[in-house]
C-alpha cells in the first residue's frame, strides 16, 4: 500500500519558496514606506530638509527589519507572556507535536503555554529550525486529543510553510510604521506647522499635501499588505493540516470550540492577532471585524474542514 | 555565420536546461535522503525499547518462552536489516517484528499484575508513540520518493536521467491497516 496520491499534495517546498519571495518583497516594501515617510516627514516639519533624513531613516529601518527577522519571535513571546515547556511538562502535547512535526519533516519547535482560559494558540519565529508553538492553558483543558491534533498541525503547517516568518515580520514591521506615522499624524496637529506655506511657493504646498497623504494613507498600506497575505494563508494551513492528521474533523471541532468560548485572551493585541489560530480579540467592533480581520470567518473554515472529510 | 549564432544559443540553452535538471534531480533525491534518516531514526528507537519490554513482561510471564524468542529474533533481523538492506527488504523485517510484538502484547493481556506496573505502562505507550512517529515518517518519506520518482519518470528529463545516474527510489510499505485515509482537498 503507497499513499494514493492526492489531487493536491500540498508540498511545504512550494509554499517556502513563495514565501521566501514575500519575505524579501516585504523587507523592501517596508524599507522603502520608512524612507517616504520619513523624507515626507522632513519635507512638511523641517523645511525642506527631506533629504538629509533619507539616509538616516535607510539605515534605521533596516536595522529593525533584521532586529524583527532575529528577535521578533522573542519579542512576540515575550509580550504574550508565554511561558517556555519543561521536558517533563504536557507530555501528551510534546508527544503529538513530535509525531506531526516528523509527518512535515521539520524538526520538533519548542512548546510554549500562557496561563489564560481562553483557548487558542499560534507559531511564531524565523524558520523550522528556530520556531516555537504556544497554547493556552485554556486549550490544553477544552481540547480533547484529536482537536489538539488538529490545532497542533495547523501551526506545524504555518512553520513548514514558512508562514511564521512572513507572518512575524508583518506583525513587527507594520507595528513600527502605523507607530512612525501615528506621531507624524500627532505632530502635525500639535506644533508641526511651523513656516507651513508661507515661505514655501506652489510646489512646497503640493509637496505638502503629497506628505498630508502619505502619512494618512502609509498605515492602511501597511495594512493592506497584511490582509493580502493573510487570508489563503489560513485556509492553506487548515487545509495542510487537515491533511497531515488525516482528521479534518479534529480541526473543525477546535474552531467551534474555539468560536464559542466568548472570552477574551488579555496578553493578545492588535498588533499579535494575526499570528492566532482564530482572532483572540472578541470585543471587535463589527465593522472593523470586517475590514481589518486577517482571519477568515470562523464558519467558513469549518465548512470547507468538512467539506474535505 | 548566421547558422553558428543559432547553433550557439541552442547549445547554450540545452545546457542551461540540463543544468537546471539535474540540479533539481538532486534536491529531491536529497530529500528523500534525508526523509529516510527519520524513518530511520524511529526505527532505531523502536529496537532500543523491544529488550526492556522482553525482560519486563517475562518477569511475569515465565511460561512463553517462544514468543519471547520469537520477539528477540525478530529484533535481530530487523536491526541487520537496518545496516544494509533495501527500504522493501527493511519494511519486511519490520512487518515481522510487529507482528511478533503484537504477540508479546497478548501475552501480556493475560497478566493483570503486568498490566498494572508502571514501567510496563510507561514502555507501551513509547513503543506506541514510536510508532505512530514511524507511520508520520513513512508518509514523509514516501511523499518525497513520490516527488522524486514522478520528476524522474517525467518527459524530458527520463531520456536522460539514467545517464546522471538517477534511478527510481523505493517506497517504504508497512503492513499497516489502521492508517487513515487522506481527506480530498480542494481550492
Amino acid at each position: 500500500m503507497t499513499d494514493a496520491p492526492s489531487p493536491a499534495r500540498l508540498s511545504i517546498y512550494d509554499a517556502a519558496a513563495a514565501n521566501r519571495v514575500r519575505t524579501v518583497v516585504l523587507i523592501v516594501a517596508f524599507v522603502l514606506i520608512v524612507v517616504v515617510l520619513a523624507y515626507a516627514i522632513g519635507e512638511y516639519f523641517g523645511n525642506g530638509s527631506g533629504a538629509a533624513i533619507v539616509p538616516f531613516a535607510f539605515l534605521v529601518s533596516i536595522a529593525s527589519a533584521a532586529a524583527s527577522y532575529f528577535a521578533g519571535d522573542k519579542l512576540v513571546l515575550a509580550q504574550s507572556q508565554a511561558r517556555e515547556l519543561g521536558a517533563g511538562e504536557e507530555k501528551e502535547l510534546r508527544n503529538v507535536v513530535e509525531t506531526l512535526a516528523i509527518g512535515l519533516g521539520i524538526p520538533a519547535p519548542k512548546l510554549y503555554v500562557i496561563e489564560d482560559s481562553a483557548p487558542n494558540a499560534f507559531a511564531t519565529g524565523r524558520d523550522p529550525a528556530h520556531a516555537s508553538v504556544v497554547v493556552t492553558r485554556g486549550l490544553l483543558d477544552k481540547l480533547d486529543r484529536t482537536e489538539t491534533e488538529g490545532v497542533i498541525a495547523h501551526e506545524l503547517s504555518h512553520v513548514g510553510n514558512r508562514d511564521i516568518r512572513v507572518m512575524l515580520l508583518v506583525t513587527v514591521l507594520v507595528g513600527t510604521v502605523a507607530l512612525i506615522a501615528d506621531m507624524a499624524w500627532r505632530g502635525m496637529f500639535w506644533g508641526g506647522s511651523r513656516g507651513r506655506g508661507r515661505d514655501r511657493g506652489g510646489g512646497g504646498a503640493i509637496i505638502g499635501v503629497i506628505a498630508i497623504a502619505l502619512l494618512i494613507l502609509s498605515p492602511i498600506i501597511a495594512q493592506l499588505i497584511q490582509l493580502a497575505v493573510s487570508r489563503q494563508r489560513e485556509y492553506l494551513a487548515d487545509a495542510s493540516g487537515a491533511l497531515l492528521t488525516r482528521y479534518p474533523a479534529g480541526l473543525a471541532g477546535a474552531l467551534r470550540k474555539i468560536a464559542a468560548d466568548k472570552e477574551p485572551l488579555e496578553v493578545a493585541n492588535k498588533a499579535t492577532a494575526s499570528l492566532y489560530i482564530a482572532n483572540p480579540l472578541k470585543d471587535a467592533p463589527a465593522f472593523f471585524d470586517h475590514l481589518f480581520d486577517t482571519h477568515p470567518p470562523i464558519e467558513e473554515r469549518i465548512r470547507r474542514l468538512e467539506a474535505m472529510g | 555565420m548566421d547558422i553558428s549564432i543559432v547553433l550557439i544559443v541552442i547549445v547554450v540553452i540545452l545546457a542551461l536546461f540540463l543544468i537546471t535538471t539535474f540540479n533539481r534531480l538532486v534536491t529531491l533525491r536529497q530529500r528523500v535522503k534525508e526523509a529516510w534518516s527519520d524513518i530511520d531514526i524511529q526505527l532505531k528507537r523502536r529496537h532500543d525499547l523491544i529488550p526492556n519490554l522482553v525482560e519486563t513482561v517475562k518477569g511475569y510471564a515465565t511460561h512463553e518462552s517462544t514468543v519471547f524468542q520469537n520477539v528477540t529474533e525478530a529484533r535481530a533481523a530487523a536491526v541487520a536489516a537496518g545496516a544494509s538492506a533495501t527500504p522493501q527488504q527493511r519494511a519486511q523485517a519490520e512487518n515481522v517484528l510487529t507482528g511478533a510484538l503484537r504477540s508479546v502484547f497478548a501475552v501480556a493481556e493475560n497478566y493483570p499484575q503486568l498490566q498494572a506496573i508502571q514501567e510496563f505502562k510507561d514502555l507501551s505507550e513509547n513503543l506506541t508513540a514510536t510508532e505512530d512517529k514511524i507511520s508520520f515518517a513513512r508518509r514523509f518519506y514516501n511523499g518525497n520518493v513520490r516527488d522524486y520518482n514522478t520528476a524522474l519518470q517525467t518527459f524530458p528529463t527520463n531520456l536522460f536521467a539514467s545517464a546522471f545516474g538517477f534511478g527510481p527510489e523505493e517506497y517504504f510499505e508497512l503492513a499497516d491497516a489502521t492508517e487513515r485515509e487522506a481527506p480530498q482537498v480542494k481550492f
